[in-house]
């Protein structure tokens, strides 16, 4: 059947490109080609009847987990759409390399100007007595695991008998049994050589994975077992082994490995030794105009049977091919992760030490079926085997693939420890999982971005909202994208950037700020932006950092300003605001809470209720109130809206509570009345606490003082009890309040000028590690802290209350409303 | 994108509306939200949020997009297209004439 179409008409320089196979390789390198606008008339090849389907998905198909429509990749319209002639079905039998053209099954020559091989590979049988029916291939009951057709074939016969035998334990052979239990009651599978997967599994993995393949699923194993002839006379009655044992069944299937589909290519005189020899370039070795990829390619001597290997071959291949002639295919380190027939299994690398200096960790839980093997050369991880629990896995092929540092506890690269909870790999995880939980994002919304062509971790985000609330899953947002990527996301550069629309990181952008004395967020925009695109998203990052490099010199435009830094009160849903006064470190007079009691009544405010913060929050304001409502209150700002320093919490401590050892609320107070309004990359929330009780709880704070017996306090930071929950690193144990003030001011004004823009202290403490900060805000030993005391006094200095602009507008409408919570005055519709 | 019909109508003048931001009016039964783009020039949209109602007018802007202050979801300002997958929210002309913003043909 041929299906062809040129939508497009090809020109007079439009070259013939002929595919041969039509497999995963050869489709998806056309698809690749495609993506490059690659400008060429294509024509396929596939002794197959059918579009490009996803082999993997046999496996399920036999399982009865997918149907057939559920595994094709590229249907017949793909084809037609992209103007491709398809000939399916039909074979190619001669390659004639000095005429380039390709002679059909059908006896049709077809000319090409440039040629890819990809046949993949064919289902090996090894030699066994009756296997071959001289009449129809096979022996009647016998199948080979490779196609549609294959599975379709022992789907149908399974059917209707009872036993079967899959010859072959490794990989696929697993799958066959296992899919093969959906149609049979019993399953044996026979294995030539010791243990299971011999080739990814050490002999004691095997022998847990064979313990757990018995034992969960019920498939009986043999080992050791050379399959030497079929039995039966029209049809299978069963299998005889080599020591003489006899298996009976109704169902053999033979999955004892593949070979590269070369014969063709070798008579045409092609350079073929185990697989069809091709460069870096994937060209064929000593061919100009003729590539190979997928499973027949030989590359640096290697052949490869998983398919994230060809995705990388077929990207040189159509880089090269569409002109990009610089690429190279270096070859693929090869991993294995998965579940085989139900049970966790990932492999990678040596799965045993080659050298006496070779490191080789190993756990083993055989109760639970649990095996890990680590081995480590010279600090990089070169081999790693895992049964029955995959859960670090993702993180062991980080590792593996980038040769990344190793952890000094190596056994936190076996188990997770006291972090977060266990990772969840992606690829265990249902399509309709909510990732994010503040913006409501499943893993399929984040996959289906991906497949859309959308590759970075920032792209992805922007498109779905994932991890745009809290952040929180942000780490795992960006392990689905990587493994929607089939490994690793795009190179994101803007993951550098201080804010997404100026491209630097934080210090040459501050370099850069200081170079042109860019006081204004448009001049940094203007300067610093090629094409001077302004970006509504950037405007308050730099806002912030502007204002903290300049402090009073800061040219302060309005429409930089988040919408709460405009009107100096928190946006609620509904569009109100909220008014929280400052109430230093929670302490109050009866006199200030009538104070709010009566406005709270006078502008009938909704809801009137204590912030985590220790204040009152009055909730639920119109913004065209807000003026008159802090006149009416006339208390400084609490800045519960800005990314800023907020609060500081304080227990009762010393003056009252019979455990105090320290006064709390004293040093609270203190050091809100120095730092207020202090605003920064992130929000900044403080505490103090009179012992180590904790009621203030200081040790998850941004930064927390807890008073110690003898009159001295402990400073901790990078602390955090929000949707992230971390318990803040020991910068240093003091004598004096005073000696807390000047630290604090320190770390904050170190944390202003190096964090990234909403980072908070939690990420950033440990992004610098406590020990470089104890060198630097404590020690001094980059000589710059008088240089932070200076900056931070300044800062302080340069406080004003905002919520004394309230006599006249700082802009035209700055407490307009923006939503009809009240009825606008109308403007006269004239026509 | 839906550019919706409205009657000429002038709103106020141009100085009402700081560069860079954007301000609500009602006109008729419709809440219409006018930017000034830093480049000088108007841009005129439905005020309200097609995703949780927040007020457009509140966002902050560049020369083509507006971010809603609630969830930070982005709209382009000249065709209405949500960058993020939302609805599209509607676009008005508008231009200024005599130092008066004027909405409508
Ligand atoms: C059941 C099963 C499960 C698998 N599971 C996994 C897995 O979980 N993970 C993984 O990474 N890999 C898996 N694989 C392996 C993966 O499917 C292969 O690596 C991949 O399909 C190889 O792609 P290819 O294009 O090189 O070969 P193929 O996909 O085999 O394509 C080659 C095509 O060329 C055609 N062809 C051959 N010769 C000619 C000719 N002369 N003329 C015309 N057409 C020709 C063939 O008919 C075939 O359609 C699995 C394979 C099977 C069978
Ligand atoms: C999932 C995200 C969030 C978590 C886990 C969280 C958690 C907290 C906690 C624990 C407190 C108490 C603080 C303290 O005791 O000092 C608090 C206070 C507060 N939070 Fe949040 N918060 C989140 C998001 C937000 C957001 C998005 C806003 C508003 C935009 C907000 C506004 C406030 C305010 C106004 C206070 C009172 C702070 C004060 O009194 O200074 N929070 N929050
Ligand atoms: S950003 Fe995504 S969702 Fe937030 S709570 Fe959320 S998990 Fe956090
Ligand atoms: S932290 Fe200690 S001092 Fe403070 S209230 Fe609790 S017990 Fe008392």
């Amino acid at each position: 059947m041929a299906v062809p179409t040129s939508q497009k008409g090809p020109s007079a320089v439009t070259q013939k490109l002929v595919v041969i196979g039509n497999g995963m390789a050869g489709a998806r390198t056309v698809e690749e080609i495609l993506a490059r606008n690659g400008d060429f008339a294509v024509t396929m090849f596939g002794d197959e009847p059918y579009g490009n389907y996803n082999r993997i998905m046999l496996s399920n198909l036999l399982a009865g987990v997918e149907t057939e429509e559920g595994i094709f990749l590229n249907d017949l319209a793909w084809y037609r759409d992209n103007g491709i002639t398809l000939n399916a079905g039909v074979k190619i039998e001669r390659i004639d390399a000095a005429a380039k053209t390709v002679h059909d099954s059908n006896g049709v020559a077809t000319p090409y100007d440039k040629l890819i091989i990809a046949t993949g590979s064919y289902s090996w049988t090894p030699p066994m007595k009756n296997v071959h029916n001289p009449k129809r291939g096979y022996h009647q009951g016998v199948f080979a695991f490779r196609t549609l057709d294959d599975t379709r074939g022992m789907i149908r016969y399974a059917r209707d008998h009872e036993r079967a035998v899959v010859i072959g334990g490794g990989l696929l052979g697993l799958e066959a049994a296992r899919g093969l239990q959906n149609h049979v009651s019993h399953v044996t599978l026979l294995h030539a050589m010791g243990h299971l997967m011999e080739r990814q599994l050490d002999p004691k993995a095997g022998q847990m994975l064979q313990a757990s393949v018995e034992g969960k699923l019920g498939i009986k194993v043999i080992t050791n077992a050379m399959t030497t002839e079929i039995l039966g006379k029209d049809r299978v009655t069963g299998v005889k082994l080599a020591d003489g044992t006899v298996i009976e069944c109704d169902v053999v299937v033979i999955a004892a490995g593949i070979r590269p589909n070369t014969e063709m290519v070798a008579n045409s005189g092609l350079p073929v030794e185990r697989g069809i020899v091709v460069d870096d370039q994937m060209r064929v070795e000593g061919q100009s105009d003729i590539y190979s990829v997928g499973e027949c390619a030989q590359h640096r001597g290697s052949l490869y049977g998983l398919v994230a290997p060809l995705w990388d071959q077929a990207k040189v291949l159509a880089d090269h091919i569409t002109g990009t002639t610089d690429v190279a295919y270096t070859g693929s380190k090869l991993h294995t992760k998965l579940k085989v027939a139900g049970i966790d299994v990932a492999s990678m690398g040596l799965i045993a030490p080659e050298h006496d200096e070779d490191e080789v960790i190993v756990y083993n839980e055989p109760k639970k079926g649990v095996y890990k093997q680590l081995i480590i050369r010279e600090d990089v991880l070169v081999g790693a085997t895992l049964v029955g629990d995959n859960s670090k896995a993702a993180s062991l092929i980080q590792h593996f693939d980038r040769g990344t540092p190793l952890p000094e506890e190596r056994s936190e690269l076996i188990f997770d420890i006291g972090g977060p909870a266990g990772e969840q790999s992606p690829e265990e995880m249902p399509d309709d999982t909510q990732v994010c939980n503040c913006n409501g994002v499943s893993k399929g919304a984040i996959c289906g971005v991906v497949a859309g062509g959308c590759g970075t971790v920032s792209g992805v985000m922007d498109k779905t909202r994932a991890g745009k609330g809290c952040g929180t899953c942000k780490p795992l947002v960006q392990r689905i994208v990587e493994w929607a990527n089939g490994g690793a996301a795009e190179e994101d550069p803007a993951a550098s950037w201080y804010v997404p629309g100026v491209p630097m990181p934080k210090p040459e952008l501050m370099a850069a700020i200081r170079k042109y004395e860019l006081k204004s967020v448009s001049s940094v925009f203007a300067k610093l932006v090629p094409g001077q695109k302004e970006d509504a998203k950037s405007k308050m990052g730099l806002a912030s950092l502007l204002k903290m490099m300049w402090a009073d010199e800061y040219v302060d435009e309005r429409d930089a300003r988040f919408i709460n830094d405009r009107v100096h009160a928190n946006i609620q849903r509904d569009g109100t605001f909220s008014v929280v006064p400052q109430m230093k470190g929670g302490v109050t007079t009866p006199a200030q809470l009538r104070k709010i009691a009566e406005v709270a009544e006078k502008y009938d405010v909704p809801m009137v209720k204590l912030t985590g913060g220790q204040r009152i929050d009055l909730l639920g304001v119109p913004k065209e109130q807000l003026p008159a409502m802090w006149a009416d209150l006339d208390m400084p700002s609490g800045y519960a809206y800005a990314k800023s320093f907020r609060t500081v919490k304080t227990c009762v401590g010393s003056d009252f509570c019979r455990f105090g050892v320290g006064d709390s609320t004293a040093l609270g107070i203190a050091i809100e009345e120095r730092f207020q309004g202090l605003e920064g990359p992130g929000k900044m929330k403080l505490a103090v606490t009179g012992c180590p009780r904790n009621c203030a709880e200081a040790y998850v704070k941004d930064l927390g003082v807890v008073a110690i017996d003898g009159g001295r306090w402990e400073i901790y930071v990078g602390g955090a009890a929000g949707a992230h929950i971390r318990k803040g690193d020991l910068l240093a144990t003091v004598d004096s309040a005073e000696e807390v003030i000047r630290l604090t001011g320190r770390f904050l004004q170190y944390y202003r000028e190096n964090a990234n823009w909403l980072e908070r202290t939690y990420s950033f403490v440990p992004r610098i590690g406590i020990d470089r900060i104890r060198e630097i805000v404590i020690d001094d030993a980059d000589g710059i802290a008088a240089a932070l005391d200076a900056a931070v006094e300044e800062a302080v200095q340069a406080y004003k209350d905002p919520w004394k602009e309230r006599a006249e507008p700082a802009t035209p409408g700055q407490f307009r409303t923006s939503l009809p919570l009240t009825v606008l005055p109308q403007v006269p519709v004239r026509s | 994108m839906t550019i919706a019909a409205v009657a000429k109508t002038i709103l106020g003048p141009l100085s009402d509306i700081p560069f860079g931001e954007g301000r609500t009016y009602a006109v008729g039964d419709d809440m219409i939200a006018i930017f000034r783009l830093r480049d000088g020039s108007l841009r005129a949209v439905s005020a309200v949020c097609p995703h949780k109602g927040g007020p457009l007018a509140d966002g902050q802007i560049d020369n083509s997009v507006v971010v809603c202050p609630l969830h930070l979801f982005a709209w382009d300002l000249s065709t209405g297209c949500s960058q993020s997958g939302q609805p599209s929210i509607d676009v008005y002309p508008v231009r200024v004439d005599d130092g008066q913003i004027v909405l409508g043909e």
